[in-house]
């Protein structure tokens, strides 16, 4: 059993100001994770009268891409390839002060306490994160061979799970690993290529208006990523659209 | 005249764009730093050589050479610093603080670059004020006769050698992250190529910081040339 | 009143029933496309790949999910891969091979019609996914990789690592997002459905709260589509998500809509086994292990209660002493027993004592003999994720230590009842992948859930829906209309009355309370008494639960006990539906195993050796039919309605793995 102290940022609502506030968590079994611990003590909150601090979670193994604090200033904490969830109480000492914080980002309004509003992410994609193909239209899945390397490639980007730590870690708070791991992803395969131009171009413009910063090349992004995506797609994603940035303004 | 804009504003308005412009122009002032470097070195084998060098530069295509040079040396300076700071404006609007901070892998370096940068910037004025302009009347008439003589004169001063050690340091710092950062945003570093270019830009950032440093040193403790 | 059924399977030979449907369905002018509104709730696989290609379509589409994305639904977390009857490995398999299995693995509790039609699809499945840029493994050749899953004899799974899921849903996802960006879908994330709208007996509408301002509001469109997954979580712990509930689905049953098979649930045998009362959900290993990785608990109780006081270590229990039941059973599939089977037979195991784990509730899953046989850097390369996932949570190394696992509620197979047009009982609500009871009978085998999700979302759905939409009029209701107004008073006053109990007991201590006794008495394996014991005891739970539950906090901003409370409510009440069902149906079949029927030494195949004593004994002629209750208000039981199953094509044989 552990004795933790833990700090915690609240705030009520998008609007209020938040500040840190400080918890007990006293008897943490060993073997819970991270995620149990704060229900263990969100328990005591609400037993004592308060209420529950708030945040996103829910396949609690590491997909699905909720969870989102950041720990001691780390996303994910600072242990490699690993989410919120995914942390066990037995990485921790008895005595511990945890610091607990939302993934932070302009564009990454709090909701609640350590909830925020990631849909950022979201319009990145809907800009040009995808193969534009209608339902039942497609050719044999066969018909086009794709060498495993580039299969592999592709996949390694595609691992990502859309969860901000990338972004959260960031001192600049780019979405630049996020966006590239997509455009990466879908530039790999053959399918992707009749609107690769197009694609890296709008999904860069989408990145920029939400208001992220841009990237210093200091790769705290690929430290934090929990399923460990490389900054090499980013310097893919550099060459792409100055590629594309060219084509569109001075040839077609 | 929009034709022209257009792209301007196009590469200026994306995050990517700007930093293209950043690794662009950061190209072209490590290779004229290199360039400039062989100049300077060129003060161990002797006045008669160096002061040839400096006549050579100042004469090339009718002397106008240099005039070409220095202006597109400004261009890119300006180009770079511009750009960096609306960069680094950008990134401070883009990111809030946390309550505890913390660095998981970047180096020191990199999250200096706007002070190493800034402070570059100072004492690439002051540099040009010094050995260029010669705002010191007696440095300028030595210049005249001979621009060896000016160096030697010039690092006698025991700040100036400083100033131009610390600010040689933070260049290194500087080309440290920026060269290897360079290779990133133009699209050339891969997790295989990492490797070579980790060890490109540290070998060239210590070949260049000793370069630079080593006539100074040279001049001020072991008197050299004196 | 009891009724039969009426699936509207279409006429004419199996093989030709879809394509004759197709041809046979309506179709909605192009022009008029954009007047229908088609409410979506979910964002899976079914309802992602629905919400895509309606709006591709030319419908107008909203679509709701509780996630903060649409790309976080639970389809996400499906490992192993999906099925196809592509044949790409030229090993024998074919849509008719497909559809076998499939009936077979559901214990012939499935729809002939339905399954084949999922069998015919699932080729198209594989072509759009790739199209979308799906990275399925590949061979050095640049073609799709397959493998043989959860006791296939052919090579029928498409797989992308250990990720299929994600991968298919991500794909799924895009598609979704390219119709958001053109305006084709409006999405609402965080967003909860509370009640469904029916306008003249017709569902024309949804309730929903918005889970960060908390309001609630209407919605109304021409025809709602419920793709909100299964309700594994009743039993509290379980693989699915922590947000995974039935409340869409239960608040269709209170407007009328049967919920069909709803005893019918998935024990995964491979699981991390429970390590406290603090735990929140379990964790599904990959089935894939079981290739290589022997199962076995010592044969001696002493042993294991040494095991579990950590006295000894695994490796220390010599060979003689060592029990493979699942070997020592069914030798001829072993280890690869399919998922029920080698569930219950740990589950006997641990309680005969013999369970390993702290709590006694687990079984090793061993690799030393595949180490010695393959090499560490083989098994590392087949399972290194797996094993690394393992380290992570349980805290062990299993190249050291054999794993320790123990069987999990995986997955459901009773959803609510729909026809083969997958609409429901109540006219224009459609149900879609695990949310319905279609296609998988008692069981699902594995590797088909990703399948059924997307057949119904991108190519079963997209055509049916037009044979009742051509029979309305579009943009008939309105959210001023005073159902609306209605169901949402009744929807607040629900919201204020939990908020307004203000009692000694959170959310979880109920759904807790709920889970074990779900678990116990109506999970692996079932009785009369228990389950009766159930039906005495999920009452009291509800009536303790409406006047002592503790939700702290307003109804205007984001809380997440009041949104928990929401759903324990309904699962209370479904799970006494779920009693009734697992009661009435006095057979095992699949995941319903009653302890009363089983075969036993007393039986002829027993002693002919043709099946174990201790395999579920169907008792076709008695309960050859779709089980689809109504619910009745809590004071009352709820009513049993049949739909037949009629075997054309296949006929219902014994299951023996033997």
């Amino acid at each position: 059993m552990l004795n933790l102290t833990l700090k915690v940022w609240r705030q009520k609502t998008s609007q209020d100001t938040g500040s840190m506030e400080t918890y007990d968590a006293k008897n943490i079994p060993e073997e819970a994770s991270f995620l149990e611990m704060l229900d263990i003590v969100n328990t005591r909150i609400i037993m004592s009268g308060g209420e529950p601090i708030h945040f996103d979670h829910d396949c609690r193994e590491g997909i699905c891409g909720s969870c989102s604090l950041t720990i001691n200033g780390v996303p994910h904490s600072k242990e490699k390839g690993i989410t919120t969830c995914q942390i066990h109480m037995r990485k921790f000492k008895e005595g511990d002060t945890i610091w607990i914080e939302p993934f932070r980002a302009r564009a990454f309004p709090v909701v609640r306490d350590l909830i925020v509003d990631r849909s950022a992410m979201d319009r990145i994609i809907a800009a040009g994160g995808y193969i534009d193909v209608r339902t039942g239209s497609a050719v044999d899945a066969n018909s086009i061979p794709i060498s495993k390397m580039d299969a592999d490639s592709a996949f390694d980007a595609a691992a990502c799970i859309g969860c901000g730590a990338c972004i959260a870690a960031c001192k600049n708070s780019s979405a630049m690993l996020f966006t590239a791991a997509k455009v990466s992803h879908l530039g790999h395969l053959p399918q992707g290529q009749p609107e690769r131009d197009k694609r890296v171009l709008s999904m860069v413009r989408q990145m920029d208006a939400e208001g992220f910063g841009n990237c210093t090349n200091q790769y705290e992004c690929e430290a934090a990523c929990p399923k460990e995506i490389s900054v090499d797609h980013i310097a893919r994603m550099n060459r792409d659209f100055t590629s594309a940035l060219i084509k569109e303004q001075l040839i077609s | 005249m929009n034709a022209l804009l257009c792209p301007i504003t196009a590469v200026w308005n994306s995050s990517i764009g700007k930093k293209l412009l950043v690794a662009l122009t950061g190209l072209a002032l490590v290779l004229f730093l290199a360039g400039h470097l062989i100049g300077n070195l060129l003060i161990y084998l002797g006045a008669e050589a160096f002061d040839e060098y400096a006549k050579a530069l100042h004469e090339a295509l009718r002397g106008g050479g240099v005039w070409i040079a220095r202006i597109g040396l400004l261009v890119c300076l300006v180009i770079h610093v511009a750009a960096t700071i609306s960069l680094t404006r950008a990134n401070r609007a883009a990111s809030p603080k946390y309550q505890h901070e913390a660095v998981i892998q970047a180096t020191k370096s990199s999250r200096i670059m706007i002070w190493s940068g800034l402070t570059i910037l100072a004492f690439v004025i002051f540099h040009l004020l010094h050995f260029t302009v010669r705002v010191d009347s007696e440095l300028a008439e030595i210049a005249k006769a001979s621009p060896h003589k000016m160096v030697i004169v010039g690092f006698s001063n025991g700040l100036v050698v400083l100033f131009y050690l610390i600010a040689m340091t933070l260049l290194c710092s500087h080309l440290s992250h920026g060269v290897a950062s360079m290779f990133q945003t133009l699209g050339f570093r891969s997790r295989k190529a990492a490797p070579l270019i980790a060890f490109l830009s540290k070998g060239y950032t210590l070949v260049i910081w000793l370069g630079f440093c080593s006539i100074p040193i040279a001049i001020y403790f072991f008197h050299f040339g004196c | 009143m009891s009724f039969v059924l009426d699936s509207k399977i279409p006429a004419g030979p199996l093989d030709q029933k879809w394509s004759k449907h197709k041809m046979d369905s309506k179709l909605i002018n192009p022009a008029n496309k954009r007047k229908f509104t088609i409410l979506v709730v979910g964002s899976g696989l079914a309802g992602g790949a629905a919400a895509a290609t309606l709006s591709e379509l030319g419908y107008k589409v909203k679509c709701f999910c509780y996630q903060d994305s649409p790309r976080r639904a639970h389809s996400i977390a499906a490992q192993g891969g999906i099925n196809a009857a592509k044949n790409y490995q030229n090993d024998g398999d074919s849509v008719r091979r497909l559809f076998y299995d499939t009936i077979k693995g559901g214990d012939f509790r499935s729809r002939e019609a339905n399954v084949h039609r999922l069998a015919e699809v699932s080729v198209n499945i594989i072509d759009q996914c790739v199209a979308q840029g799906v990275p399925f493994a590949r061979e050095y050749g640049g073609l799709l990789d397959n493998r043989s899953f959860g006791g296939a004899q052919v090579s029928r799974t498409f797989y992308a690592r250990g990720q299929t899921g994600q991968q298919l849903l991500i794909g799924c996802y895009q598609a979704l997002e390219k119709e958001i960006h053109k305006g084709g879908v409006e999405m609402h994330p965080r967003t909860e459905l509370l009640d469904l709208v029916l306008v003249d007996g017709h569902a024309k509408g949804i309730i929903v709260r918005d889970l960060v301002t908390g309001k609630v509001s209407s919605h109304a469109g021409d025809a709602v589509i419920m793709a909100t997954g299964g309700y594994g979580n009743v039993f509290f712990l379980s693989t699915n998500a922590m947000g995974c509930n039935v409340t869409a689905a239960w608040r269709a049953a209170r407007r009328g809509a049967l919920f069909a098979n709803p005893c019918y649930t998935q024990i995964h045998p491979t699981c991390i086994p429970v390590s406290g009362d603090y735990q929140s959900k379990l964790t599904l290993m990959s089935e894939s292990l079981r290739n290589d990785g022997r199962i076995w608990v010592p044969k001696s109780k002493e042993t294991a209660e040494k095991l579990r006081k950590k006295q000894i270590t695994a490796d220390q229990v010599a060979d003689d002493d060592r029990d493979y039941f699942l070997e020592r059973k069914y030798p001829s599939f072993g280890n690869l027993s399919p998922r029920d089977i080698s569930s219950r037979a740990a589950k006997e195991v641990c309680d005969e004592g013999r369970g390993i784990a702290p709590t006694g509730l687990g079984v090793y899953l061993d690799f030393r003999d595949a180490t010695k046989r393959l090499g560490e850097s083989t098994i590392r390369s087949r399972y290194g994720n797996l094993f690394q996932m393992y380290d992570k949570i349980a805290g062990e190394d299993p190249y050291k230590q054999p794993m320790m696992i123990y069987p999990a509620v995986h997955y459901t197979m009773g959803g609510l009842w729909v026809d083969y047009n997958l609409m429901s009982n109540i006219p224009g609500l459609h149900v879609l992948g695990e949310a319905n009871f279609s296609d998988h009978g008692a069981n699902r085998l594995g590797a088909s859930a990703l399948m059924q999700g997307l057949a119904d979302g991108y190519f079963v759905i997209p055509t049916t829906i037009a044979n009742y939409l051509a029979t309305q009029k579009p943009g008939s209701a309105s959210v001023n209309d005073s159902a609306f107004k209605q169901a949402e008073e009744e929807t607040n006053s629900r919201v204020n009355q939990l908020l307004g109990i203000n009692g000694k007991r959170t959310v979880d201590s109920f759904h807790r309370e709920l889970g074990l006794l779900m678990w116990d008495n109506c999970g692996m394996a079932r009785n009369k008494e228990g389950l009766e014991e159930n039906l005495k005891r999920i009452p009291e739970i509800r009536e303790e639960f409406w006047q002592n539950v503790r939700i702290p906090g307003a109804g205007n901003l984001a809380n997440m006990e009041l949104e928990k409370a929401g759903r324990v409510a309904d699962f209370i009440e479904f799970a006494e539906v779920m009693c009734h069902d697992a009661l009435s149906r006095e057979e095992s079949c699949g995941g319903h195993f009653r302890t009363e029927h089983q075969y036993t030494e007393a039986d002829p195949e027993v002693q002919s050796g043709f099946i174990a004593s201790g395999e579920a004994k169907r008792h076709d002629d008695t309960f050859g039919y779709v089980a689809a209750w109504q619910y009745n208000g809590n004071d009352q039981a709820p009513t049993l309605h049949k739909e037949p199953l009629i075997f054309e094509d296949v006929h219902p044989s014994v299951r023996s793995y033997k």
